[in-house]
């Protein structure tokens, strides 16, 4: 694997997998050791694999954000608890609710057992959330526009343009602001709103101009060329796109609805996937587009994916076949099997197989 | 291999039951491997008519266009710009603007991967382009991080990688310090020469490419069109580069196009002229309005500027001038209050600007930034003047008065979208210097303005500065060399963020042959306008 560990980019798709595959992991227990030993893979991988670009920023605000959960869910369970069994903690006066709302009594006592029911509850969201983090920190997102399949381009496009405009718009509003500032503002009552009006006017126009400014210059580059495609291709794959997508819909309210007839059910729904496939298929192969220095799937591509899949599979089977491990409980000591060990370490392999992260340090040196 | 028959443009203006026609009847070939540089006084339509050559126009911007584009004999009017991609490139007025990526090398492939080229090819041809226009040590970087020029060139190397036959660009070097614009020129000589690619070119400052043109496209203010030799269509034009002006004062036969051809036939007129003209400086003792003093400002842990030094006094007009990123707006905001100081005093009219409120600056320094659109934010010239005038608590008129002295006799109920670049200038011009503020500082006034608009702007900033009782300190930041020689009584040059030559115009700009005006040029140190030369001249024949 010697070159996998020359920096470069490793494929979104592989990020996202296995992130995908750790949240899984996650949503199978809620034992609170195994939960932490998750927790602290995820870190490590983030911080030795994520590179130097703007995204790479957002995995602190989704742990900040895992911490909201737990403390939020502690909370509310003490607003909400009831009277459950156990360990009394600390005894808050307790407001009954009328009987429309039978049931349910505000604060009361507060146990042991909730507070740790809530612990584990919330950190087993939290976990799911970093992980999903940790994609978003890990994986270039307009790379990851770029892998979507031919047939999706335009709303690939689209999307990246999408993300590109935020900071322009804050480029845009900074600049607006200064400017105003050197004439003077409205006065009287209505000042606020007329201050508003004169950030919004000037940021709006900036935006309209930019947004047809940037769409002409899209046209100019040949976006949206149809080729030879002819206008009864384009509506025999749309056709097919759209049978397919009802199809699917159809599929899944009736797997859903267990009184609808059972013909409608799974065989309705693969056959709704197979026409959206095939139209996807018919579109991709008809785009006249190409890509730039694709993304390929290499062994550290597969690695990655595959340890994220193997991790979330080895909670699925301890979930199955060693419940105790996987959901404690709150009555007993939470404990932690060899089986349980392996599937939540497992994860932490993209810290060796994944290429080194391309950073602005990197490259300088490649240059010299 | 591009014809142009007969193109009429005309937006139709339903409620009044009358058009405008913006084009009338252009006629205009270009063929394999020419450059023609297109001119014409502002509003002319020249951008329009290079929209209707890549097929932007009418289909952006509306209108009823009739007349025929012929690429190689075929007509190509009905084709919208995307399909026309593959032979004409086209790169518009503000490359910040169009670009769809955010990295230079997936930028330069954009286009190629929209007209479905192999993979192979396109990286080929992204090596190549990098290579061809001297960025290739910015491939991975982001976009908007870059500089005008950098991203100018980038925006023509994005088209250029789908290796059009025929180049359309859009001012290219508007934005642009002289020696940027200068490499941008080269590479587009570079490519016609090399790869017999077609350019369609059109620009405000003819003295940047008509050195390099085969062909000139002038369009009038009537309609009428004339294509030529530059050096005969620029007999009698309207607007004509400050060399041209100089020939034909001096009745240079064929008119000379490049400061070499002048400099060749100068010395007769030298001769006729005799000393270049004295300039009285300013009393050096009169009181600084502007006073800096090993000014520091940085950004994060970056200095933009470093020890800078600036004195500006009533009466006089400074240019500012420097490549682009080397700090001129930071400093002309540190100036107004915004950008605080890491370092160093800035006095402006005896009082720290930053420390003052926002009402005070605006009575001490009047702005006007980069893009004056960003000032306006009312539906009519008449609203845009009396909340001014409330805001400076000024009586009622007074920037309509002073509107009326930049530029007279708009019509109040305009929209201020709709004026034209010089007037919108004017206006926040007005709306500055309502509040009577005694330093006037400008960003870059002369974007889109043609030679009659700069020089009025000229001429007003002068008169503005020397208004008996009211002297105004005025700096001006600008990349346009004749600008300043025609508008400036001292010159500082700023690079990295620091000055790096400061002092009156005619020894420092004759100093530098990237800021020495063409005059300057060819008739050396001391001669800056055309003018001058004029009223020698003129005294001469009194004599």
């Amino acid at each position: 694997m010697g070159a996998g560990r020359l920096a470069r980019d490793l494929h979104p798709v592989a990020w996202w997998v296995w992130a995908v595959g750790v949240a899984v992991a996650a949503s199978f227990t809620t034992n609170p050791l195994l939960l932490l030993v998750l927790l602290g893979v995820i870190t490590l991988v983030v911080l030795t694999c994520r590179s130097d670009q703007p995204w790479a920023r957002s995995f602190r605000l989704y742990v900040w954000l895992g911490v909201v959960v737990v403390v939020v869910r502690i909370l509310f369970r003490i607003l909400l608890g009831g009277d459950v069994p156990g360990h009394v903690l600390f005894t808050l006066p307790s407001i009954p609710l009328p009987d429309w709302a039978a049931g349910i009594s505000l604060l009361g006592p507060f146990t042991r057992e909730e507070l740790l029911a809530a612990t584990y509850e919330g950190l087993r969201l939290a976990t799911l959330l970093i992980a999903v983090g940790a994609a978003n920190a890990l994986a270039n997102p307009k790379r990851l526009m770029k892998s979507l399949p031919p047939a999706l381009y335009e709303i690939g496009t689209a999307m990246t343009v999408a993300i590109s405009v935020v900071p322009q718009l804050a480029d845009s509003a900074r600049r607006v602001r200064a400017a105003q500032q050197l004439r003077g503002g409205p006065e009287g009552r209505f000042r606020r709103i007329r201050g508003v009006r004169r950030l919004l006017v000037p940021i709006l126009e900036d935006a309209f101009d930019r947004s047809l400014a940037l769409a002409a210059g899209m046209d100019a580059r040949g976006y949206g060329r149809t080729g030879e495609l002819t206008a009864q291709q384009r509506r025999r794959t749309g056709a097919l796109i759209i049978a397919g997508l009802i199809g699917v819909c159809v599929g899944v309210y009736a797997f859903l609805d267990s009184t609808a007839p059972r013909l409608l059910a799974l065989p309705m729904l693969a056959l709704g996937m197979l026409l959206a496939l095939g139209g996807f298929a018919l579109a991709g192969r008809r785009v006249q587009r190409t890509r730039y220095r694709p993304d390929r799937w290499q062994v550290p591509e597969l690695v990655v994916a595959a340890s994220g899949i193997a991790a979330g599979a080895g909670m699925w089977a301890l979930q199955r076949w060693e419940t105790q491990v996987a959901h404690p409980g709150v009555l007993v000591r939470p404990e932690v099997s060899l089986l349980a060990l392996v599937a939540v370490l497992v994860a932490v392999v993209p810290v060796w197989a994944a290429p080194l992260p391309v950073t602005a340090q990197r490259r300088e040196e490649v240059r010299v | 291999m591009l014809e142009l028959r007969g193109i009429t443009l005309r937006y139709d203006a339903p409620e009044t039951a009358s058009a405008t026609t913006v084009l009338d009847g252009i006629d205009l070939t270009v063929a394999d491997g020419e450059l023609v540089v297109l001119a014409g006084p502002t509003g002319v339509g020249k951008s329009t008519l290079l929209g209707v050559v890549a097929g932007l126009v009418p289909s952006y911007t509306g209108g009823t266009l009739t007349g025929d584009v012929l690429l190689d004999g075929a007509s190509i009017v009905e084709q919208p710009a995307r399909e026309r991609a593959h032979a004409i490139g086209y790169v518009g007025q503000n490359p910040a603007a169009w670009f769809v990526t955010d990295s230079v090398e997936e930028e330069l492939a954009f286009g190629m991967e929209q007209l479905g080229l192999p993979a192979p090819t396109m990286r080929r041809r992204v090596e190549e382009t990098l290579d061809l226009l001297g960025i290739a040590d910015l491939r991975h970087r982001d976009l908007r991080t870059l500089s005008g020029g950098q991203q100018q060139r980038v925006a023509i190397g994005a088209v250029l990688a789908t290796h059009p036959r025929l180049l359309v660009l859009d001012e290219p070097t508007s934005a642009l310090d002289p020696t940027a614009a200068e490499d941008v020129l080269a590479t587009l000589t570079r490519l016609v020469h090399d790869l017999g690619v077609s350019v369609l070119v059109a620009e405000h400052r003819l003295e940047r490419v008509v050195p390099f043109a085969d062909r000139l496209c002038l369009l009038r203010s009537d309609g009428a069109v004339e294509v030529g030799d530059p050096a005969e269509v620029l007999q009698d034009a309207p607007i004509a580069p400050p060399l041209v002006e100089l020939g034909r004062l001096a009745g240079w036969q064929p008119l000379p196009l490049t400061v070499r051809d002048a400099r060749r036939r100068a010395p007769a007129l030298k001769e006729r002229l005799g000393d270049p003209p004295r300039r009285d400086q300013p009393a050096p003792d009169a009181d600084s309005a502007v006073d800096v003093r090993r000014l520091v400002v940085s950004h994060g842990r970056t200095a933009v500027l470093r020890e800078v030094d600036l004195t500006l006094r009533p009466g006089t007009v400074t240019a500012l001038m420097g490549r682009n990123g080397a700090g001129k707006s930071t400093l002309l905001w540190a100036l107004q209050g915004r950008h605080g100081a890491a370092s160093g005093t800035v006095r402006v009219a005896g009082q720290d600007p930053a420390r003052l409120t926002p009402e005070e600056r605006r009575a001490t320094t009047g702005l006007v930034p980069q893009s004056p659109a960003d000032l306006l934010y009312l539906e009519t010239v008449a609203a845009e003047c009396a909340a001014a005038d409330r805001a400076a608590r000024a009586d009622a008129g007074s920037c309509r008065g002073l509107l009326d002295r930049l530029a007279p006799g708009i019509d109040p109920d305009r929209h201020p979208r709709d004026l034209s670049e010089g007037q919108r200038l004017a206006l926040a011009v007005a709306i500055v210097l309502t509040a009577r503020p005694p330093v006037l500082l400008l960003d870059e006034p002369t974007r889109g303005l043609d030679y009659p608009a700069k020089r009025a702007l000229a001429s007003l900033l002068r008169e503005l500065a020397a208004e008996p009782g009211a002297a105004r300190a005025i700096l001006v930041a600008t990349h346009d060399v004749e600008f300043v020689a025609q508008v400036a009584d001292d010159l500082v040059v700023l690079a990295e963020g620091e000055v790096v030559s400061a002092g009156p115009v005619v020894p420092t700009v004759s100093e530098s042959p990237a800021f020495a005006p063409q005059v300057t040029k060819v008739l050396g140190a001391g001669w800056l306008r055309v003018d001058d030369v004029a009223a020698r001249l003129a005294a001469e024949v009194a004599r």
